[in-house]
């Protein structure tokens, strides 16, 4: 046996010289995969009601509770949203929206769009269901750690959502919950708001500790034969790098979370400096407003990344399959991936611009963050020329797609202005900063979790979504959103700052005033223009037509279960063996448009491509 | 363990195996088992954690405008009416120490698979944790005592009494887990679910040693943390 794994490597070195297009090549051991090497997985299955659909230990289960309740979350933040859109662009028409509430609903909306609705969707989402899968394994490799994971998400979501009916509301400390205001007096929901919310933090980044170990060990040690790390989707290459960030990230969120939580309880002095409060001294002093800051954009920074890098593999997966195309660069997709991962936790303090520090080190965050631009670029780059030449298919999936780039690239180039210092800090909290983040990492990947939708809902749900219902989403939700933020960075250049609650009669209002209608009226448009999507997902679970097995002609093998939609165990009695990369479309000489993952060389020897 | 083996297939070593291994397909800890691969992974993420926290705890002590507190003034202890520094500490600390080597031997004689030797020396780790748990509560009240609190302390900067019950309170809980889990393990060995491989209460997985090197993993790690909190705490 010993030299059998020598073969195959030496084998592996000949592959591309030895086996060539013409099929003459032939050889028995050319479908050669290494035997498994980890058993048969022993799984649990449910045997109750409650077991199967509650507690249930299924990832796939686990994947769509975590997303029901993400969803959940983010259509409090849309409303939170429409509540703020009200105030700003008819100040005075809802009277029950005060200055409090404003603060209130700015903070709620960050800190669920962020923590509770993107990255929980995401990692837990889309991760759960799609990561065993793609690589070929029958459920994560810890599925009861991975259903306690769900149910601390649960636990923290509830514990979130109950601070809006405590005495005080929830706080309206702004989503970055910089002390000392957060924890004073003055500040709406000082007291249960802010401590509900540090809790509901705390046990988030808990949960989600759980369910990252199970992703990571799921991809590095449960792939199935032939399923080597570069033969991945790209898709599992993003969610695995931000569970990475994630699991490095989040302890620095939890530290701050429990010191910030003694500040409130026990009166220490963490990030407490000396305090005059109507001319008296409070019980507080000695500690380090700034030290708060830098551990919170520590988890900050990478946090944008743990939301944006599923979204990229996502769409790099969605674009290759509908634009019937290999991947451009697949090599330098996952180096983009990983090496963005990487810096991300290099540029943190590009936060704090304005916060006083020394110049140097915006010098060095400045070129830190412009240097991220690089691999961010690379993959744009890639993205337009998998693009180029291709069969695309104009479908809902590529629309969401083509919105994703457009709203990357302009998010991106404002980012550019942004991570310089002497640019930023007259930009520094105004429209400007809000225009830039929520195109970057709010409606760019927000098109990519649509476009899954779309795309994954045949395999899910086992029925094809309606097109036609699907464009007038995408076109509606799409110039919709350009309408709400395109128009801010201007409001931005005018100087109106951000977090206001009223602009009054301030001098550079002028022109701003029609724009914030304006806004507004987009925003209560496109708001109301996802009931679109529950409409259509209503509609097809009733009258839709069943999805075909593979409906997409997608090769990748969450695709070849052995039912649609798949059941526990995902791959029926065998598990699959895979031949080759995800990305095999249009190959010369292959009967199809497409070779299957599963698709063995010497089926498909009169290709040009047998093995990859 | 001194040369790799995984089902029969030799692994090359060193770097160029490493590079083998993670272009390889299925696993790229081969050999390694699933749960050891995730408390390693833990481990790190646990380690950020404390990280986080030692370094706002220096930030803490290099900013606070009021005299720190003398280490070894504060954590003496009177022997024979002689005040000894860092008496409690070194004890404590040799206790961890300690219980880290018993929890090794205890690896060793489960997957010797001699039962009674294992449980005994996981109900030895045990107890030496449960004695560094005592040892700090006895430092706590003796600290509460002469008036440190989370935000005040007689002795100096207020931040010395937020971080010392902060950090060193984070770790107790570590050890307090540890020691859980630890009587847990001890019944399981005793009881000989690892050798039958009884199916788990919760997770209803089959029950194997390796566990008790997983439980070991974390006991040693959090032995490290200690000494880390001990350098910077009672030795700067």
């Amino acid at each position: 046996m010993s030299d059998e794994y020598e073969n195959k490597s030496s084998y592996q070195a000949q592959s591309s010289e030895t086996i060539s297009g013409t099929g003459s090549g032939v050889s028995p051991d050319m479908d050669y995969v290494r035997p498994a090497e980890n058993p048969e997985q022993d799984l649990y299955h449910a045997h109750s009601f409650i077991e199967k659909w509650v507690f249930c230990q299924d990832a796939k289960v686990i994947g769509v509770q975590y997303f029901l309740t993400a969803v959940f979350t983010g259509v409090v933040g849309l409303i939170l949203s429409w509540l703020m859109r009200l105030q700003l662009g008819f100040p005075g028409l809802a009277g029950f929206i005060t200055a409090e509430h404003y603060y209130q609903f700015v903070t709620m909306h960050g800190m669920i769009m962020v923590v509770y609705f993107l990255t929980a969707l995401f990692l837990g989402g889309f991760g759960n269901y799609l990561i065993p899968l793609m690589v070929g394994a029958r459920d994560m490799v810890f599925p009861y750690v991975n259903m306690l994971s769900f149910w601390m998400f649960f636990v923290a979501v509830a514990v979130l959502m109950a601070s809006f009916f405590v005495p005080g509301g929830p706080t309206g400390a702004g989503w970055t919950l910089y002390p000392p205001q957060t924890i004073l007096e003055g500040t709406p929901g000082h007291g249960w708001g802010i401590l509900l919310m540090l809790i509901s933090l705390s046990l988030f980044v808990i949960g989600f500790t759980m369910g990252g170990l199970n992703y990571m060990i799921t991809i590095l040690q449960a792939r199935t034969r032939g399923m080597t790390l570069m033969r991945m989707p790209l898709t599992v290459w993003g969610i695995f790098t931000a569970t990475v960030l994630a699991m490095l990230a989040f302890p620095a969120l939890l530290v701050s979370s429990i010191m910030m939580t003694l500040d409130k309880l026990l009166g220490t002095s963490f990030f407490m400096p000396t305090i005059l409060k109507a001319g008296e001294v409070l019980e507080y002093g000695g500690g380090s407003p700034i030290l708060f800051q830098h551990l919170f954009w520590f988890f900050g920074h990478p946090e944008v990344y743990i939301v944006a890098l599923p979204a990229f593999g996502i769409v790099s997966d969605l674009i290759s399959v509908h634009a019937r195309k290999n991947i451009f660069g697949y090599r330098m997709m996952v180096w983009a991936i990983v090496g963005i991962g990487a810096l991300s936790f290099f540029v943190w303090a590009h936060h704090m611009y304005v916060s006083g520090m020394n110049p140097w080190f915006g010098f060095f965050f400045a070129s830190t963050t412009l240097i991220i631009a690089v691999p961010t670029a690379m993959k744009v780059y890639n993205w337009i020329l998998t693009l180029w030449r291709g069969n695309i298919r104009i479908n809902t999936v590529m629309l969401w797609c083509l919105g994703f780039i457009v709203t990357f690239v302009n998010g991106g180039i404002t980012g550019i202005f942004l991570g310089n210092v002497s640019v930023d800090v007259p930009l520094s909290d105004t429209y400007f900063v809000v225009a830039h983040f929520h195109m970057v990492m709010g409606i760019a990947p927000l098109m990519v979790i649509m476009g899954a939708i779309y795309h994954w809902f045949p395999l899910v749900a086992g029925k094809m979504l309606d097109e036609k219902l699907g464009k007038w989403h995408f076109w509606t939700t799409f110039l919709g959103a350009y309408s709400i933020y395109f128009p801010m960075h201007y409001l931005g250049f005018i100087g109106v700052p951000r977090r206001y609650y009223e602009m009054y009669d301030s001098p550079y209002m002028t022109s701003g005033v029609g724009l914030n209608e304006f806004i507004s009226t987009a925003a209560f448009i496109v708001g109301a223009a996802q009931l679109i999507l529950v409409f259509n997902i209503v509609k097809t679970m009733k009258t839709g037509k069943k999805a075909e097995k593979n409906p997409w002609k997608a090769n990748s093998l969450e695709w070849f279960t052995s039912t649609v939609p798949p059941e526990h165990g995902n791959f029926g009695e065998r598990l699959p063996v895979v031949h080759r990369w995800p990305y095999d479309y249009n190959v010369p000489g292959a009967g199809e448009d497409y070779l299957p993952q599963t698709a063995a060389p010497s089926e498909v020897a009169h290709t040009e491509v047998e093995k990859t | 363990m001194s040369d790799p083996k995984i089902d029969g297939f030799e692994l090359e070593k060193g770097f160029r195996g490493m590079a083998k291994d993670t272009g390889s397909d299925q696993t790229m800890f081969k050999g390694v088992h699933w749960g050891k691969a995730m408390m390693w992974i833990f481990l790190l993420s646990d380690t950020f954690v404390f990280s986080c926290f030692l370094i706002a705890y220096m930030k803490g002590r290099a900013s606070t405008p009021v005299e720190w507190p003398n280490p070894s003034e504060v954590f003496a202890l009177d022997a024979f009416g002689v005040p000894v520094p860092l008496l409690l500490i070194a004890l404590m600390t040799f206790v961890l120490i300690t219980s880290s080597g018993t929890m090794a031997l205890a690896v060793k004689y489960g997957y010797e698979r001699n039962r009674k030797m294992c449980g005994y020396l996981i109900l030895a780790t045990a107890l030496g944790g449960l004695t560094f748990v005592g040892m700090q509560a006895y430092e706590w009240s003796k600290l509460i005592h002469e008036g440190v609190r989370p935000w005040e302390n007689p002795f100096g900067a207020a931040q010395f009494g937020s971080f010392f019950f902060m950090i060193t309170g984070f770790h107790g809980t570590h050890v307090s887990i540890g020691v859980i889990f630890l009587f847990i393990y001890c019944y399981k060995v005793f009881a000989g679910h690892y050798d039958e491989g009884k199916r788990g209460w919760f997770t209803k997985m089959k029950g194997d040693y390796v566990e008790v090197e997983i439980l070991g993993l974390y006991w040693h790690f959090v032995d490290l943390v200690w000494v880390f909190i001990f350098a910077f705490f009672y030795l700067w």
